[in-house]
């Protein structure tokens, strides 16, 4: 399946070239822009590992480029984000996320686990991606 | 004044509002007054200065005779004052005039207590053939009293892991008769297809058909089966509007008992059961959203009633964290420009007079969090490149009819209109005037989604252009 998690998954996975216009956008807007990767693409796992710093005095959008390719190269086997980060009064939060490196096109994806509660009624619910059945760094 | 005011105590009997001190045209409004800008239309005979006094008198302290316990009090503070009227732009019967209310007026966070004030009694008034508020402005000190929403948009984007784009709804359609089962099958294709949020309507609470109970359990299931099949959050509006708050406060905790992340409220339930969901939803972390079912019913008509931008000033103190403010280019009332308003009023943080908006006053919000507004009614993929350039991001874009009348299902009505907006959101970001390239950008995002190509092939003529009730008082001045 396919994970579709940030703006742009359900458009074919963008180009290189995509990619930079759209760092282009985040840094015109005065943002931040930040790459995040994971092998864990659980849709609550909020925290992914920080490749660097947030880079919040790009001078161009290249400079932010050369990072993603770097851990792309670094982490091919992991999903890839590149979030925009507004430090402006009443936002001081994300306002871009999307994911720019997919370790796979056919993610395994995740088993629902139900629990029947109570008078039987009521299910409580436990959603697990399928590669978390494997170490961390091992998964795709 | 003061003097000629004793005499008329004296005198007692029926004293023209005016005498009484509800006519300041010298009074400097202070910043912790509230300020209302109503829209008269004085029955004739009636001198438009004496009008809008008795607006302030029967706003505030006044009745329709001198009373002498007046004299008890410090009048002078309670009294409301008109202080400015000016002609209508355009339109000879009709007045502005301008009210300042005291801090001491109205009650520390209570809607219900400054609605009582400003629109209790006065707009039945005889003296007046119609009256409308058009603007408040409020001040700091009042707003600091007030909570605001339970979570606002940074945070809500936070919670459904969202950004930088719009968020996708629609109502789960038809309307009224579903089963329970039947309901969570279109909430599940809906979601599965690419959509965010699914809602109910508003006059979905629980009848025979389908008890609320059930209609819960089926739509938190079609919820979590669509994050599984997708693997990015989702959530279903559950109504919670009821005959009583017992029962209200009963399928809240239901709703958070199976894992909802929102629930819903019509307006239809009253300014003080709205407080109460709002401080529930504080307390319990759940996002708020409210259909504003019944606004039409006073806010559509210009010369009588209430301005919308008024009730969203008072949803956003009141605290709630989406609101329908509509579409514009949808199948209900909103011209444009006042639509835009109101969206401003909801989202900025500092709002601006903007005559061509409607918006009247400046209003500082005072860090109150800021409101998502809700786009729905009459809405679809074709439609993508306006809405995104009317309303920015921070908006819900809700096709019901949109998403579930895809000649192909549900699911691939959601996908049309995920890949319509994520296509536009693109383009935009790399710089295309979307306005002009929009059927373009579409037509080639089609190229790779067949559910998108048939979701523009038959929406393609659909439009609903008829005239605004409700307009600005003026034209937009063609810039050259």
């Amino acid at each position: 399946m396919r994970i579709h998690q940030g703006t742009f998954s359900f458009l074919p996975d963008l180009t290189d070239e995509e990619i930079e216009r759209q760092i282009a956008y985040i840094r015109q807007n005065g943002w931040a822009v930040s790459i995040e990767y994971s092998d864990d693409p659980h849709p609550y796992n909020t925290f992914w590992h920080m490749w660097g710093l947030p880079m919040f005095d790009l001078e161009d959008a290249a400079g932010a480029m050369y990072e993603f390719r770097k851990c792309r190269e670094a982490f091919p086997k992991h999903y890839i984000k590149i979030n925009g980060f507004d430090p402006s009064p009443m936002w001081q939060a994300q306002r871009v996320s999307f994911i720019a490196h997919r370790p796979t096109q056919d993610d395994p994806g995740f088993r629902l686990r139900r629990l029947v509660w109570s008078d039987g009624r009521v299910q409580k619910y436990g959603l697990e991606p399928y590669v978390e059945d494997r170490p961390a760094g091992e998964r795709y | 004044m003061v003097e000629s005011k004793q005499a008329k105590y004296k005198k007692g009997g029926v004293v023209e509002y005016r005498e009484m001190g509800y006519w300041q045209p010298d009074y400097e409004p202070k910043d912790t007054d509230t300020l209302a800008l109503f829209r008269i239309t004085p029955q004739p005979g009636v001198e438009p200065e004496e009008a809008a006094a008795a607006v302030a008198g029967e706003s505030s302290t006044a009745t329709w005779t001198v009373v002498w316990t007046d004299r008890l009090t410090t009048l002078e503070r309670y009294q409301a004052k008109a202080f400015r009227v000016e002609p209508v732009p355009g339109n000879p019967e009709q007045y502005f005039a301008h009210i300042a209310y005291d801090l001491a007026l109205f009650e520390e966070g209570s809607i219900p207590n400054m609605t009582s004030s400003i629109i209790g009694n006065v707009f039945g008034f005889k003296a007046l053939k119609a009256l409308r508020l058009e603007d408040l402005r409020v001040p700091v000190a009042y707003l600091k009293t007030f909570l605001g929403a339970p979570h606002g948009i940074p945070v809500e984007r936070d919670l459904l892991n969202k950004y930088g784009r719009p968020i996708l709804g629609a109502t789960v359609k038809p309307k009224l008769g579903l089963s329970g089962r039947n309901y969570g099958r279109v909430v599940y294709e809906a979601l599965t297809g690419g959509l965010d949020f699914t809602k109910d309507d508003e006059n979905i609470n629980s009848q025979p058909f389908m008890r609320w109970r059930d209609r819960f359990n089926y739509a938190q299931e079609a919820v979590m089966r669509a994050e599984q099949m997708s693997g990015e959050r989702k959530g279903h509006y559950m109504n919670v509007t009821a005959a009583d708050m017992e029962q209200v406060y009963e399928r809240l905790e239901f709703a958070k008992e199976i894992g909802s992340v929102i629930v819903m409220v019509d307006l239809t339930m009253g300014y003080t059961a709205l407080q109460s969901v709002s401080k529930w939803c504080h307390k319990n972390g759940m996002i708020l959203h409210l259909h504003r079912a019944s606004h039409a019913t006073f806010t559509r008509q210009k010369n009588h009633g209430i301005s919308f931008r008024v009730l969203a000033k008072w949803m956003r103190m009141l605290g709630v964290d989406h609101i329908h403010a509509g579409t514009a280019v949808g199948k209900l009332e909103g011209d444009p420009n006042l639509v835009r308003g109101y969206y401003d009023i909801l989202r900025e943080q500092h709002v601006y007079p903007d005559p061509v908006k409607g918006i009247f006053f400046e209003q500082d919000w005072a860090y109150l969090p800021a409101v998502m507004p809700v786009a729905s009614g009459g809405i679809h993929a074709g439609q993508m490149h306006q809405l995104l350039t009317l309303f920015g991001d921070d908006v819900v874009l809700q096709f019901g009819g949109g998403t579930i009348g895809h000649p192909m299902g549900i699911a691939a009505g959601a996908t049309a209109n995920r890949v319509a907006l994520e296509a536009m959101v693109q383009a935009r970001n790399e710089g295309r005037d979307i306005l002009a390239e929009g059927p373009e950008i579409l037509k080639k995002a089609a190229q790779h989604s067949p559910a998108l190509a048939a979701a523009l092939e038959l929406w393609k003529d659909v439009t609903f252009d008829y005239t605004s009730t409700d307009t600005a008082d003026v034209l937009p001045t063609p810039t050259l």
